[in-house]
């Protein structure tokens, strides 16, 4: 082989591997992100039926519910507007309160989230950034009734 | 009096550092020798004054000032005195304040390392490094000020946030902004190398050692993050993905292709333009580091800052300083031409893999790191990316980087066949393999269908990498430094990657609700749950469980997780209780009352998960081996009289 011909392999096996990598990335990627979605969202039917999510919103105070010397423990997300109930057996994250953010990862189980994991990963004075804009949207909303 | 000294202090070393910048940048250009050895005292100067500042704050810290801001929402009187001083760089403003004096440690080693290069040369390096210095400064002085008062003061501090009362967490920032900031380095030489037009071999020889010891920092840096993640977050991972995380990972990795890159620029005079972007682009990515964790858009662990305006000027100056560089690298690009040839298998061509597979994975990682930003902001959903898109996309591009390197090890520069060394690359791979295997389905019963694969992978680059170095004992051959610390840094990867291996083929983990004398098996291990007793600590309390292990029946030993409540915050903290047996860590996380007499505890065995962390370390090691040899220093003795030099050696072992 010349030399030109040894870099033109080269080049041609570079950018055939790049393709591949990206293609497999990007397939990865659409099978694997999943959509944030609030209480009233859920409600509206904006969820497909078996789809994994993230419902996130504040914990209902008063609504945390467990039967006693259990793993599974019940409670209520809500924007204010709409509420969800949830469900989930495991240990709750250090930061998880009753009238705190939380967002949970798991799907629609009839009218119930069954979550399999519940991230409250925000510090005492800071926010998830999705839930304190879903809840910014949902007040938007009720001051100017009949609003988008 | 002190916080005032302090801000008086940060604006004297903001226009100082103006005039570093200025004097190295038009010195040179202008060709007034005046201006450039003018530099040097603007240099010190601003590194005195940057000191001053730091001290005035943490001696502020130290005496429970809080009549100060910063103080007031980051300190308290309860809280313990090394914690007093660890707070200084605890929120956004200390840590941009810390970021500034590293740079300006940086700045002074680079100062005494380049002062026997070229005048000119070594006066524009110093002139882009004041540059990054002024925009830090403009910016902190600007925007996250940590000496403004309080009116009226505050009676006591908020505290310092509880997880970050910890000794890991309070060196992880300084030694990750060292790894961050060094990366300026290796920019401001790229820069002055494209300011000089003269981009020969000579210029990354020079950034070597800095860029080595700069990664050497971050991989120290990442590895402590991810151990205090493990042990302090109460989940036992290692890592999460985190934005956060990808923040420091994305520099690390690119800064390896650099470290790899400058190697053939250096020794062959190949790539200069890729090696030239790529500075440009590590530096880049630390500098989005620096706005991903400090604006605060992204939903994190860490983000404690939020706060738009600030994103918005790191956003500018991301844009002045790379685009300036991008803008600098057009003009000048054109004038790189490579004379030399290499041949396909010959080593130039693995490293050139090795840089292509190593920004692919960074590519893959920024991806799914900015997606969610991008899909926010073009109003197509709040989307997240987890776990499941970044493990098997960037497992694509490691896993043939780790096999190219253990061929490419054996590959002459040059050359373009592999020679004698195919039946050292078939005996190492058969053992390997063997290895790999054993340890698979031998030590460990079950595991995964890449669990092998990526087993034998990690021995293998072990075994390669001992070939080197055996064979020039046996021939009493010389043994640079460069070769030890490729070796080792090479090792500590290997060790990685079986560990890695391990821990996500074989971890074992539950989560069980227990009462008092009840009992939970997980493998091996039989645990029984003793109850729980209150405790009390200097600014916190909780109670502690006790929870017995044993191991095939055997009784190893008692551990004692624990719940605290920190008085300031309220804020609830696990302390897991964590122990090595038989190379596996055993993990014991004491979690919620559940009512009737319960506790839910969380129980995990990770199989060499800390030779994860020794893995890293030892890459590091490795980096500050190599950062020392002697053709560094030899080739700036070439340009001026022998002097002590206090640079890169101290610089690479500390």
């Amino acid at each position: 082989m010349t030399p030109r011909r040894k870099r033109l392999v080269l080049v041609l096996g570079i950018i055939a591997g790049v393709s591949v990598a990206g293609a497999l990335a990007l397939s990865a990627f659409r099978q694997n992100v999943t959509f944030f979605f609030d209480p009233t969202q859920v409600t509206s039917g904006a969820v497909a039926t078996g789809e994994r999510f993230r419902l996130g919103g504040m914990v209902t105070k008063g609504s945390v519910q467990r039967a006693p010397g259990s793993l599974e423990v019940h409670f209520v997300v809500t924007d204010f507007k709409h509420d969800v109930p949830v469900s989930y057996t495991g240990v709750l994250p250090d930061l998880f309160r009753e009238g705190q953010g939380v967002v949970a990862h798991g799907k629609m189980s009839g009218t119930t989230f069954v979550a399999d994991e519940v991230l409250a990963k925000h510090d005492e004075k800071y926010m998830p950034p999705e839930v304190a804009k879903s809840l910014k949207k949902r007040q938007a909303e009720s001051a100017t009734p009949g609003g988008a | 009096m002190l916080p005032e000294l302090g801000h008086f202090a940060l604006i004297l070393a903001m226009l100082l550092a103006a005039l570093q910048a200025f004097f190295g940048i038009a010195g040179p250009a202008l060709g007034r020798d005046r201006w450039t050895a003018a530099v040097t005292p603007a240099v010190a100067g601003q590194f005195v004054m940057v000191s001053t500042a730091v001290a005035c704050l943490i001696a502020s810290f130290v005496a429970n000032d809080f009549s100060v801001t910063y103080i007031a929402e980051n300190s308290n009187s309860a809280l313990p005195i090394f914690y007093r001083v660890t707070a200084m760089w605890g929120a956004h403003e200390g840590s941009l304040l810390l970021w500034i004096f590293l740079l300006g440690c940086w700045t002074v080693a680079v100062t005494i390392g380049v002062s026997r290069l070229p005048t000119r040369f070594a006066a524009r390096v110093l002139g882009v490094l004041g540059l990054v210095s002024f925009g830090f400064l403009l910016f902190t002085l600007a925007t996250s000020n940590p000496f403004l008062r309080l009116d009226p003061p505050a009676p006591d501090g908020r505290d310092l946030n509880p997880i970050l009362q910890d000794p890991a967490l309070a060196i992880h920032p300084p030694i990750l902004y060292t790894g961050y900031v060094g990366f300026a380095v290796a920019f401001a030489f790229a820069c002055a190398a494209m300011l000089e037009g003269r981009m020969d071999q000579m210029w990354a020889r020079w950034t070597r050692p800095w860029t080595t010891s700069a990664w050497a920092f971050l991989s120290i840096g990442i590895a402590l993050g991810s151990w205090w993640a493990y042990y302090e977050l109460g989940w036992g991972g290692y890592w999460f993905w985190d934005p956060v995380e990808n923040a420091s990972f994305m520099p690390w990795l690119v800064g390896t292709a650099l470290i790899h890159s400058l190697a053939v620029t250096d020794k062959r005079g190949l790539f200069k333009s890729w090696t030239l972007l790529l500075a440009v682009l590590a530096f880049s990515l630390s500098l989005l580091g620096t706005f991903l964790v400090r604006s605060g858009v992204l939903v994190s662990v860490h983000s404690f800052a939020a706060d738009p305006t600030r994103g918005i000027f790191i956003l500018a100056f991301l844009i002045v300083m790379i685009g300036g560089a991008l803008t600098l690298y057009a003009w000048r690009a054109p004038l790189l031409k490579s004379q030399a040839g290499f041949e396909l298998v010959s080593r130039e061509s693995f490293l050139l893999f090795n840089n292509i597979l190593l920004v692919i994975g960074a590519a893959t990682v920024f991806g799914g790191t900015m997606a969610p930003l991008i899909s926010d902001a073009l109003g197509l959903g709040t989307l997240s990316v987890g776990t499941p898109y970044f493990n098997p996309t960037f497992m694509l591009s490691m896993l043939p980087l780790l096999a190219l390197l253990s061929l490419g090890i054996h590959a002459n520069w040059k050359r373009g066949h592999l020679g004698a060394a195919q039946r050292t690359i078939l005996t190492t791979l058969v053992i390997a393999a063997i290895a790999g295997v054993i340890l698979v389905f031998g030590v460990y019963s079950h595991g995964k269908v890449l669990s092998p694969v990526a087993a034998t992978l990690g021995a293998w680059i072990i075994l390669s990498s001992l070939v080197d170095p055996i064979d020039r004992i046996r021939r009493k051959l010389s043994l640079p430094r460069s070769v030890i610390g490729m070796s080792v840094a090479h090792i500590g990867l290997g060790i990685f990657v079986l560990s890695v291996t391990t821990v996500e083929s074989f971890t074992l983990e539950r989560d069980v609700a227990l009462g008092q004398g009840e009992r939970a098996v997980v493998g091996n291990y039989e645990f029984r749950f003793a109850g729980v007793k209150p405790i009390e600590g200097p600014n916190y309390n909780g109670v502690e469980g006790t929870v017995v292990v044993t191991r095939h029946g055997v009784p190893t030993s008692v551990v004692y997780p624990q719940k605290r409540q920190y008085w300031v915050q309220r804020q609830v903290t696990t302390e897991a209780a964590i122990e090595m047996h038989h190379g596996s860590n055993v993990f014991v996380a004491l979690g919620d009352e559940l009512g009737a007499g319960k506790w839910s505890v969380r129980f995990q065995i990770r199989p060499l998960v800390n030779f994860l962390w020794l893995g890293a370390f030892i890459m590091a090691v490795g980096g500050a081996i190599a950062a020392t040899d002697r053709r560094y220093r030899t080739a700036r003795q070439a340009a001026a009289a022998p002097v002590a030099t206090p640079g890169v050696a101290e610089e690479g072992a500390g």
